[in-house]
């Protein structure tokens, strides 16, 4: 999937979105942020674009792509699941939760379902610590998780689809 | 009173320096050593690398909370320095140990084994045991490219490579990609050192501290070829090898070995022993004649002809060059490097002559570089799929060669090379340093432009260690101007201002390592000793002096070539011999 050309289109946005910064170098994060709220991830040709516009070494766009957790090298799922491993979430068992999402999807974290569904990844904290432990899918939020209901709420989205 | 000068003091001695040094470089001033690993700066050069990342260099400061990074700290009025307090001792011990506990333990296999400057530091701190234990770093699988080997699992992330590839050589084929444990320094995207923009010059290798990046061993290859009755083994030293490998035997920096050298590669079992010295005078034949030819065609109104003209002996030069200015192929001179020079006359003339088979024959090259290995295996230097240099070791791995024999090079008398590709002047020894081809040049470009007899062959103006230099050289009446470069960042400045049609010059040299072959990735490693470097550059003009012919078109062996098998420089068939095409790899 990742090695699918991208569209001409694409190609042009990033040229632009390069240029509104004046293909200036220092504006790399500012330019990648733009670049994956547009195409939704970062594969590697567009790494690769985006340091030709810039005039830099490929390399130095994929050490800070592959630096920040905000980057994806991948695309992330129809609906993004975020489990919480944040120090309450986690005593109360965010990692058995986080544990079932992966036996049911069949991947792991930073990865997407095959079929382009679901995509997983962890973070520290949604400040909702009193519903612990939580899980957010498409933003929504997900408290009390028991593990044995995560088949369900995985399964209310597909339903809905 | 001296305005600008900091007067503090480095464990109770008063210092004075200038502002904006550091305490490391204050220390040093006074004979104070602190203990390095990240940092290196080779003074004079473009190579300064002082992240402060590995925390080795830490002091203590008076009224300062934490410890100092001596590579990183400027030194301040009245400051009170403290290089080898208890707090200091101690920090540095736990440091080295945490660094220790994220790095293998195999330094009795290691090919930088009584090379590396973690270990030293681990005997000198008398680290006897591994204290901690838990997270290290993901494993990663070792690249081997033709040249340079990856092996990231010993890497402590100094960024030594980093800096060489990104800041001095502007190559960029190497960063770091990731964060914490899963940290690496490396091609984009994971991708392998071969597929990536990477010319082989082989300064990461040259400055990195530990055995994450070394060179492709080929010495077990030539021990067989050696011990095969079957097979002719010859070998070619480059010039800057002999000013050089005395180091690896205890010799000071710069002291000239080259009769030795010969008697070692003798003993060693080589049936022929020649010099990539005698190929460099044949360079210059070609090389020079296509200059003039290029000049006399824009001087008669030749609108087509281009200029400047650059060298092309240096193997990374040409890869970088392909790689990042594919649409400036045409402009470097089309001559092949001594190294290919050498082994394509040798396979052919000197092989015919012999009566020996091209299959029987096995041609080695002794060079200072890691470009020269990746170099011998390009498609255009075979015949049949047989290379005309079957493959180069560095001055290093030729080294460790002599040592595994157990020969020492100060035991040898001095030999002569064997005729007749070992005959060369001194125009082609200072090929090894920086200026030394376009000075070269020169000497046989003035008295064939001319008709007259050069009697001054020192061309001063173009030696020394600047990145860039110019100088206009009178040819009887017509001002030539030629350029030099070494470092491929300061070589991207003379070929960015080419295509922007800046360049004044009619002629630049090129090479890609600081200070020329004699800083080249495959030398005996500085430590960032920079007098290293300046010591083998003045032993290479020695060498030049001491020569009893010192212009290229007076070694009476080229004259032969030419006579019996060439006919004369540009021929038909010096071009199919000696001449060689670019390709784009820039996609």
């Amino acid at each position: 999937m990742e090695n699918n050309k991208i569209s001409c289109a694409a190609v042009a946005k990033i040229k632009e979105i390069c240029e509104k910064h004046n293909n200036d170098a220092g504006e790399l994060i500012n330019i990648l942020h733009e670049t994956q709220n547009t195409l939704g991830y970062l594969p590697q040709e567009v790494q690769v674009i985006v340091a030709k516009n810039l005039g830099i070494p490929a390399t130095r766009v994929n050490g800070v792509v592959s630096f920040y957790a905000f980057f994806t090298e991948k695309p992330k799922g129809k609906h993004p699941i975020s489990i919480c491993l944040g120090t309450a979430c986690y005593v109360r068992g965010s990692e058995k939760v986080l544990d079932e999402v992966k036996k049911v999807l069949g991947i792991e974290v930073g990865e997407t379902t095959p079929d382009g569904v679901f995509s997983l990844d962890c973070l520290r904290c949604v400040g909702a610590c009193g519903l612990a432990p939580v899980m957010t899918i498409d933003g929504k939020v997900f408290g009390n998780v028991d593990p044995k209901k995560v088949k369900g709420i995985l399964e209310s989205f597909v339903t809905a689809d | 009173m001296e305005q600008n000068k900091i007067n503090l003091t480095i464990d109770n001695r008063p210092v004075s320096v200038e502002k904006g040094t550091t305490i490391l470089d204050a220390a040093k001033s006074c004979g104070i050593e602190i203990p390095t690993l990240c940092h290196i700066n080779l003074e004079g050069t473009c190579v300064n690398n002082h992240p402060a990342s590995c925390r080795m260099c830490v002091v203590e400061v008076a009224g300062r909370r934490n410890l100092a990074p001596a590579c990183a700290t400027a030194c301040m009025e009245g400051m009170e320095v403290h290089t080898n307090s208890l707090r200091v001792l101690n920090a540095r011990r736990v440091i080295l140990e945490l660094i220790l506990s994220n790095h293998p333990h195999d330094c009795l296999i290691c090919p930088k084994s009584g090379n590396c400057e973690l270990q030293t530091l681990a005997k000198k701190l008398k680290i006897h045991e591994a204290p901690y234990e838990g997270g290290e770093k993901s494993c990663h699988p070792v690249d081997k490219s033709v040249s340079i080997v990856r092996d990231m699992n010993k890497c402590i992330l100094c960024r030594r490579c980093e800096t060489m590839c990104n800041d001095v050589q502007t190559v960029g084929a190497i960063g770091a990609t990731g964060r914490g444990f899963d940290t690496t320094v490396g091609p984009a995207f994971g991708l392998k050192l071969s597929e990536s923009e990477c010319t082989y010059c082989g300064q990461c290798v040259a400055v990195c501290p530990v055995g994450a990046l070394t060179e492709v061993d080929n010495t077990g290859k030539l021990i067989r070829d050696l011990a095969n009755p079957e097979k002719v083994v010859i070998v070619q030293t480059a010039p800057a090898v002999r000013v050089a490998i005395g180091e690896e035997f205890g010799y000071p920096a710069g002291t000239i070995v080259t009769g030795k050298l010969v008697s070692a590669l003798k003993k060693l079992g080589f049936d022929y022993v020649f010099d990539t010295d005698f190929a460099a005078d044949l360079t210059i034949m070609e090389e020079g004649t296509e200059l003039l030819d290029r000049l006399q065609r824009f001087l008669s109104g030749d609108k087509s002809v281009k200029l400047p003209i650059l060298t092309s002996c240096c193997p990374a030069w040409v890869n970088f060059f392909e790689h990042q200015f594919p649409d400036m192929l045409d402009i470097p001179s089309t001559a092949r490097s001594p190294q290919q020079m050498f082994g394509s006359i040798a396979k052919t003339y000197w092989a015919e002559k012999m009566g020996i088979p091209r299959e029987k024959l096995v041609v080695v090259s002794v060079m200072p570089c890691l470009a020269k290995k990746y170099e011998c295996g390009r498609d255009e230097f075979k015949v049949n799929g047989n290379p005309d240099v079957d493959y180069s070791i560095s001055t290093r791995e030729l080294a460790a060669l002599i040592k595994e024999a157990n020969m020492d090079l100060a035991s040898f008398e001095d030999s002569d090379f064997d005729a007749p590709l070992g005959a060369s002047t001194g125009a082609s020894v200072i090929f090894g340093a920086t200026g030394g081809v376009m000075e070269a040049a020169l000497r046989t470009a003035y008295e064939v432009y001319t008709g007259k007899t050069l009697e001054k062959v020192d061309f001063t103006a173009v030696r020394g260690l600047e990145g860039i230099r110019q100088a206009d050289i009178d040819l009887d009446g017509f001002t030539l101007k030629v350029g030099i470069a070494h470092g491929l960042g300061n070589a991207r400045r003379m070929l960015e201002d080419i295509r922007s049609g800046k360049s004044q010059f009619h002629a630049i040299e090129i090479m890609a390592c600081p200070g020329g072959c004699i800083g080249g990735g495959g030398q005996p490693l500085h430590h960032g000793n920079v007098e290293i470097l300046n010591a083998r550059q003045k032993a290479v003009y020695v060498e030049d002096m001491n020569k009893p012919l010192r212009k290229s078109h007076e070694n009476p062996y080229i004259k032969q070539l030419y006579e019996e098998f060439l006919g004369k420089p540009l021929s038909e068939k010096a071009h199919h011999l000696l001449h060689t095409n670019y390709f784009n790899k820039a996609d």
